[in-house]
């Protein structure tokens, strides 16, 4: 039976190609490839930098939330323990808790919160400026805790307002709102002006 | 430290000077009728022996026959305090006279006992909800409230 035969490899041919490859690449390559900023003088080269839009301004909002004071009960004391030199709030740019809404970008709830103060919960976070975030620290704060059934206490601050980060415990350890603290960071780092 | 007047005495002398306001009395407090509370009240802050010019605690008790008004009484002067009562039976519409003219710190404390307990106080210049907002329905420190 007559099989028809053929080289596996083309005489030369692989070869020649590779060779041709090279002698064209070696003759396209007689200086160097010239710097793709040397149109830039020195000094504009050395200062600029290209980026999104999103990643300046996420980057600058996270490092620079100025929480609003808003102890309405016991859990008050923990955010002021957060606030000072042992837990150090200032480390992610939470120099000064604001007094006024006006200022603030972050509302931390803490505390137990009464229908009677609910109103003002509710035109205190109307007032803050967008963009604005809200913690609830605390569990009475979360679902109204151990006064849940009672006659004056709110069940739940998501009822009056919308929450973004829930920080339990009765009251939280400053590690817990710390903790709550960089959750709202990773929030914020994921926010885009497109969807605003 | 303020020292306690010894109520059995005290109420020996109010009955001499309004008679039949006291309906009950032992060593530690003095039950006055709720009608003559007010003459009660102003003898003894106006006499001397007594000189109560500080009122400083005012709450109530409810115990479902009746509701009592504790009024804790203090004299600067004198350094001695006394405790009085008043009991008050109508569950529906309770009624006991108000105290503000005799004592300021009186006006809140009433305001919070009309509030939480329902007593309405006779006289009293401003007398509405001081802790819960109006509109709300029933007096929560009430035991058969829920």
């Amino acid at each position: 039976m007559e099989v028809e035969r053929y080289p596996m490899i083309p005489s030369n041919e692989i070869d020649a190609a590779e060779g041709l490859m090279i002698n064209s690449m070696m003759a396209a390559s007689q200086h160097p490839i010239p710097d793709p900023d040397s149109w830039l003088d020195e000094e504009l080269s050395r200062n600029v930098l290209i980026t999104t839009v999103d990643y300046v301004l996420d980057w600058a909002r996270s490092r620079s939330v100025f929480p609003l004071m808003f102890g309405l009960a016991c859990c008050a004391f923990e955010m002021i323990g957060t606030a000072a030199s042992r837990f150090d709030i200032a480390r992610f740019g939470m120099d000064i808790f604001r007094w006024s809404p006006r200022q603030a970008d972050l509302m931390i709830v803490a505390g137990t919160l009464t229908w009677k103060m609910a109103p003002a919960v509710k035109l205190v976070y109307e007032q803050m400026a967008e963009p604005k975030w809200v913690i609830a620290m605390g569990q009475c704060t979360i679902s109204g805790g151990p006064f849940r059934e009672s006659y004056s206490v709110v069940p739940g601050i998501n009822r009056i307002v919308p929450v973004d980060v829930y920080v339990p415990g009765c009251p939280p350890r400053p590690e817990g709102l710390l903790h709550g603290i960089r959750k709202i960071h990773e929030k914020i780092v994921k926010e885009s002006i497109q969807k605003a | 430290m303020t020292t306690a007047l010894n109520c059995e005495q005290v109420a020996k002398k109010i009955a001499k000077a309004v008679p039949g306001a006291v309906v009950a009395a032992d060593k530690a407090s003095v039950v006055a009728k709720s009608e003559s509370l007010y003459q009660v009240a102003e003898f003894l802050k106006n006499t001397p022996a007594f000189d109560f010019d500080y009122l400083t605690n005012l709450t109530a008790v409810d115990y479902m026959d009746y509701f009592e008004v504790v009024y804790h009484l203090i004299s600067l002067k004198h350094n001695h305090s006394l405790v009085l009562k008043t009991r008050c039976r109508d569950r529906d519409k309770p009624v006991v006279p108000s105290v503000v003219s005799l004592w300021r710190s009186a006006d809140f404390q009433e305001r919070e006992i009309y509030d939480l307990m329902g007593i309405s106080f006779d006289g009293h210049p401003n007398l509405k909800r001081l802790l819960l907002w109006e509109g709300f329905v029933g007096h929560p420190l009430r035991r058969d409230y829920l």
